[in-house]
């Protein structure tokens, strides 16, 4: 498979997704500026993490309008992979491609360390080699993480299981209910605040992010395979 | 009872970054006709009233001493005087 | 509209309006009769008077400076450039530097604390290299007033604001509190980078004709004179008066960084030179760029982009305004940059040429504003040789009886010097830095050395800042080798081998014979230990005047040192690993008490004669501890250094909560004693022997880890028993505690 990894301005956890996906999971990826028109060529987006435009005014307001997000929305549409980890994450959700927002973090200030997250949801075509239930060892790195919705978005995202990643032991922002990453209905669209990129070799701290990318390759690979 | 309305912004001599980063994205948008943009902070207070101070002396040390960092900051206030009803 | 009045030449002269700059009557005087022949203009007078401050001209310390070690068999590049580089093998080299952002950190500590370190990044980028991690060095005031939380609150904030944003980690660096620091803390920060030979550039512009380029942010009139005021002292009252904000903008730092070095990796063919904007801005940079080559320069003023109207040539060549570039470019390259930079969305403009007469001139609304010999400002500013006297205490300190520490129960002490901010643990606040992006962080803050993988090889690179002042402060000869000694320490208790160092030299005011004199003999220390450990100075800073009303810091200087991790298989962290594995304590502890923790708990001060050191012995200590982790024997290594034995161990068994079972041949009371030269190793029961042999009369066995999670320690007059869990919640809550505590 081929990737996409765009490069907003300001992008600084690109280089960890295209090692991740080259190195980690031996795969095809390439990056691609903010300003190109066109995914021709690829099978997957990933938004990387970090800090576009500075984060200025909001995280992800500015990038939302970037030339490639058009692209983007074409392949959430499609059914094709979109992948959204931090800064990725809050781009996702500005551009409405994931309901909710990110707010700052509750005790108002960045926080980077490893955490403990569960596996809400391993029926998705991005967890389906982890366990239901399963708590992974993935760090996070951000200062406006702290999911939000109203009452109806949460019975929405419950009902349909789209609730993917919730924190484990203590919620490190104050998300509600301990929320860490949710997908699209369609099941095509996944977006997280911590680093599955950062957890892909043990001698960094964990390699437990591996099979995220690797249930992904399988299940979208799978897929094209039938078409 | 007083409703005041707080403006901190940076200083003219100061660097915006982000009011230069939103100026960037507006262009991008199409918007050429805007020159600048600067970003600021804006306080709603409610302040009753009291014998010994002015609310103005009152909203000027809160500024100078928390609300903005003279430093680097400056502020504008409005004050409107709201009647009590009982 | 502002007016602008310029005084005339003959009123800066009459008015003695360069004295208010901080030129002197002789400096005044030379610049007028010997250099020029004439009287300064009002542009060219400021133009001295940055250029021949302390900040810019090093003309206090450059005496000084001479006595480090420079070179070395690995040595590329020295101190003079943007940042040192030191080879590392495999056509690649680390470039790193130190700078201190002590003055504008005291007056807005957000911004001085981010435009530190946007200053330091920009630095190791502009010699060509990729940034990789970041170290911050920092010391505040007791935590038992406001201003000094919200100095440390907001200083923590702008090292991870602009850290975090760029995508640079931030993976160590060290805290320390002491009531000479309230009005006047320090902020050093560590910049490493990663450089292909190749790629390894020089701030020069030469070859007549070519062009001299501007690149990145706009220039406002942002802290205007900073290089001479990081050159005053302070004194209460003046706070309201100063203006000489910088305000960083990582965003842009980021897009200039990742343009330059596009510029520099693939355009190397145009590419003759590039050099930050950083001190004096603009007329350091270009004046040193043309002196270093050895040409002239003409600048236009009217091209300068401009943040804001009616800046004067004074404004613009002064101003310090952040993230921009200077690089000179080969004649009639100058699209190929615009066009590069433009897709960073960066200014790039033409703002001058290259000459080979030495002069350095200034043009603004066509008029010449400026022409001076370029060497005369960037290269020939007066040096002084300081008179320097041994103070007043240094005798006192020799006559005193030794401390004595009073320690009824060792268990209580070690609680309570868990909780003192300088051994308590920062986790909180590095939790705040972004210590992982680009992933390559094997070992990141909390332990003895950060580890950094060299991807797509087998090796790493250890890194870590550390200086404790009140060695220094009691005797700053052998303060200086124990700094060095330290931070050898980390680098080998992580698995590395000391490569070299940079520094940042935090002094008082140098005009004070005693303060020059601690500088002088510091200085003599660090370089003994620099030549002893292998280790030459490549990079650095000083930072003089640290005062307030008159009262100087301790002599502070903060020592990074980087080290070589042959094969990722030498990582090694301070964390007992498991069960069964036997603890070593190596070297000797004796009842070195002077400058300690527990003195300055107890007494609330320290002072006494400063205990011996041997830095031979600790040159050999050190190569044993290389070789048993290269041998594959050690579990964990740890530097025992503030708080002694005691905490050394407790803070090894933190991690995991794992428990000891140690006795040690020693009194209660030496648990504490901080005797330099120390290790605490933990091994596999089965080379236990073999590390014994190795070390002979320099180890000790004194027990082992155990599954308890009880610390439990024996010595001649006191059975400690500690629950390491509750002792590890002390260590960990003592920060965020005084934070929150009220005054």
């Amino acid at each position: 498979m081929r990737f996409a990894v765009i490069q907003f301005p300001g992008s600084n956890c690109d280089v960890d997704l295209l090692h991740a996906i080259r190195d980690g999971v031996g795969e095809e990826a390439e990056y691609v500026p903010h300003t190109a028109d066109s995914l021709e060529g690829f099978d997957g987006v990933l938004l990387p993490g970090g800090f576009s435009y500075g984060d200025y005014l909001r995280s992800g307001a500015i990038s939302r309008f970037s030339n490639i997000m058009s692209e983007v929305s074409r392949f959430a549409e499609e059914g094709k992979p979109v992948f959204g980890t931090c800064n990725g994450f809050q781009i996702l959700v500005e551009a409405g491609l994931l309901p909710g927002a990110l707010q700052r973090n509750k005790q108002l200030h960045f926080i980077c360390k490893t955490t403990e997250l569960k596996v809400d949801n391993n029926q998705t075509k991005f967890t389906s080699k982890y366990q239901k239930d399963e708590v992974l060892t993935i760090p996070i790195a951000h200062g406006e993480g702290s999911f939000y919705c109203d009452d109806d978005t949460l019975a929405d995202l419950k009902a349909n299981n789209q609730i993917v990643f919730t924190y484990a032991s203590d919620n490190p922002n104050g998300s509600i209910e301990n929320i860490a990453g949710i997908i699209n209905k369609k099941g095509n669209v996944l977006g997280m605040m911590p680093h599955p990129e950062r957890a892909i070799e043990d001698l960094l701290g964990s390699s437990d992010g591996l099979r995220f990318f690797q249930s992904m390759i399988s299940n979208f690979v799978k897929e094209t395979a039938d078409v | 009872m007083y409703n005041v309305k707080v403006y901190v912004t940076y200083k003219e001599s100061i660097l915006d970054p982000q009011g230069e980063a939103v100026r960037g994205a507006v262009h991008r948008m199409g918007f050429d006709e805007i020159d600048d943009i600067r970003i600021g902070k804006y306080f709603e207070i409610k302040v009753s009233k009291q014998e010994e101070r002015s609310v103005e002396d009152v909203i000027e040390t809160v500024c100078d001493k928390l609300l903005a960092n003279v430093v680097m900051e400056t502020y504008r206030y409005e004050i409107e005087e709201v009647k009590e009803t009982v | 509209m502002k007016t602008i009045h310029e005084p005339s030449a003959e009123m800066i002269k009459d008015e003695r309006i360069y004295a208010q700059w901080g030129l002197t009557d002789e400096e005044y005087r030379q610049i007028s009769e010997d250099i020029l022949g004439r009287l300064p203009n009002y542009t060219e007078t400021g133009l001295f008077s940055v250029m021949w401050s302390e900040h810019c001209s090093y003309k206090n310390s450059k005496p000084v400076l001479r006595k480090f070690p420079t070179e070395g068999p690995h040595v590329l590049q020295g101190p003079g450039e943007g940042a040192g580089i030191v080879d590392i093998g495999d056509n690649q080299a680390v470039v790193f530097k130190a700078e201190s952002h002590n003055h504008p950190s005291a007056v807005e500590p957000y911004e001085g604390a981010a435009t530190g370190v946007g200053g330091i990044i920009r630095d190791i980028f502009s010699m060509g290299a990729r940034p990789i991690a970041m170290l911050d060095s920092l010391r505040f005031g007791e935590l038992d007033n406001e201003r000094t939380k919200y100095l440390l609150e907001e200083v923590v904030a702008g090292i991870g604001g602009y850290g975090n944003c760029i995508g640079i980690p931030t993976v160590g660096g060290e805290i320390g509190f002491d009531p000479v620091y309230k009005g006047n803390p320090l902020v050093n920060a560590m910049c490493v980078g990663l450089i292909d030979h190749k790629d390894i550039q020089k701030g020069q512009a030469k070859g007549v004709g070519n062009t001299i380029m501007y690149v990145g942010a706009k220039t406002g009139r942002d802290g205007i004179h900073g290089a001479t005021f990081a050159s005053e002292e302070f004194s209460d009252g003046e706070e309201s008066e100063r203006s000489a904000v910088q305000v960083g903008d990582p965003f842009m730092e980021k897009l200039l960084m990742e343009a330059c070095l596009e510029l520099i990796k693939d355009h190397s063919d145009i590419l003759v030179g590039i050099q930050d904007m950083g001190a004096a801005g603009l007329v350091s940079s270009s004046s040193e760029m043309a002196s270093k080559a050895g040409s002239g320069l003409v600048l236009n003023l009217d091209d300068v982009p401009q943040r804001e109207t009616h800046m004067t040539p004074y404004e613009m060549m002064l101003s310090e305004s952040q993230e921009r570039m200077l690089i000179c470019v080969t004649k009639g390259s100058e699209e190929r940059v615009k066009e590069l930079f433009s897709r960073y969305e960066l200014d790039a403009v033409n703002i001058g040429y290259v000459t080979d007469d030495g002069q350095y001139r200034l043009f603004h609304h066509g008029k010449p504003v400026a022409d001076l010999p370029v060497d005369a400002l960037a290269e020939e500013a007066p040096v002084y040789h300081k008179e320097y006297t041994e103070p007043a205490r240094i005798q006192q300190f020799k006559d005193m009886k030794d401390f004595e520490p009073i320690v009824e129960n060792a268990g209580e002490t070690l609680k309570q010097l868990l909780q003192q901010p300088t051994i308590a643990s920062k986790k909180s606040i590095f939790e705040t830095y972004d210590s992982m992006v680009r992933t390559n962080t094997v070992v990141g803050p909390g332990s003895d050395a950060a580890v950094l993988r060299i991807r797509g090889t087998r090796k790493a690179l250890a890194m870590t800042t550390d200086c404790n002042a009140r060695y220094l402060y009691l005797n700053p000869e052998m303060g200086g080798q124990m700094a060095v000694a330290e931070a050898a320490r980390n680098i080998v208790a992580s698995g590395g081998e000391p490569l070299a160092i940079t520094d940042c030299l935090n002094y008082g005011n140098p005009d004070k014979p005693e303060v020059f004199w601690e500088l002088w003999t510091s200085a003599d220390g660090i370089a003994k230990a620099c030549n002893t450990l292998g280790t030459p100075v490549i990079s650095g800073n000083v930072s003089l005047y640290n005062e307030t009303n008159g009262e100087a810091i301790y002599p502070t200087p903060m020592i990074g040192m980087v080290g070589l991790v042959k094969d990722l298989d030498h990582v090694t962290t301070s964390e007992f690993k498991q069960a069964g594995d036997k603890i070593f304590s190596i070297g000797e502890t004796k009842a070195d008490f002077n400058g300690s923790e527990l003195q300055k708990m107890q007494l609330g001060r320290i002072e006494g004669e400063l205990f011996d050191f041997d830095i031979d012995k600790e040159k050999r200590i050190q190569d044993k501890v290389l070789k048993a982790i290269r041998n594959g024997w050690i579990q964990s290594a740890h530097d025992c250094s503030e708080g002694g034995l005691a905490v050394a161990l407790i803070e090894s068994a933190f991690p995991k909560e794992l428990g000891i079972d140690v006795s040690v041949d020693i009194p209660k009371e030496w648990l504490f004693s901080e005797s330099p030269s120390r290790f605490v190793l933990s091994v596999k029961p089965e080379v236990a022997k073999e590390v014994q042999a190795l070390f002979g009369a320099d180890a000790v066995e004194i027990g082992e880890v155990t599954d308890t999670g009880t610390a439990m320690i024996q010595t001649h007059n006191d059975q400690m028993e500690l629950n390491v869990h509750e002792a590890k919640q002390i260590w960990e809550g003592a920060i965020p505690w005084l934070l929150k505590s009220k005054v």
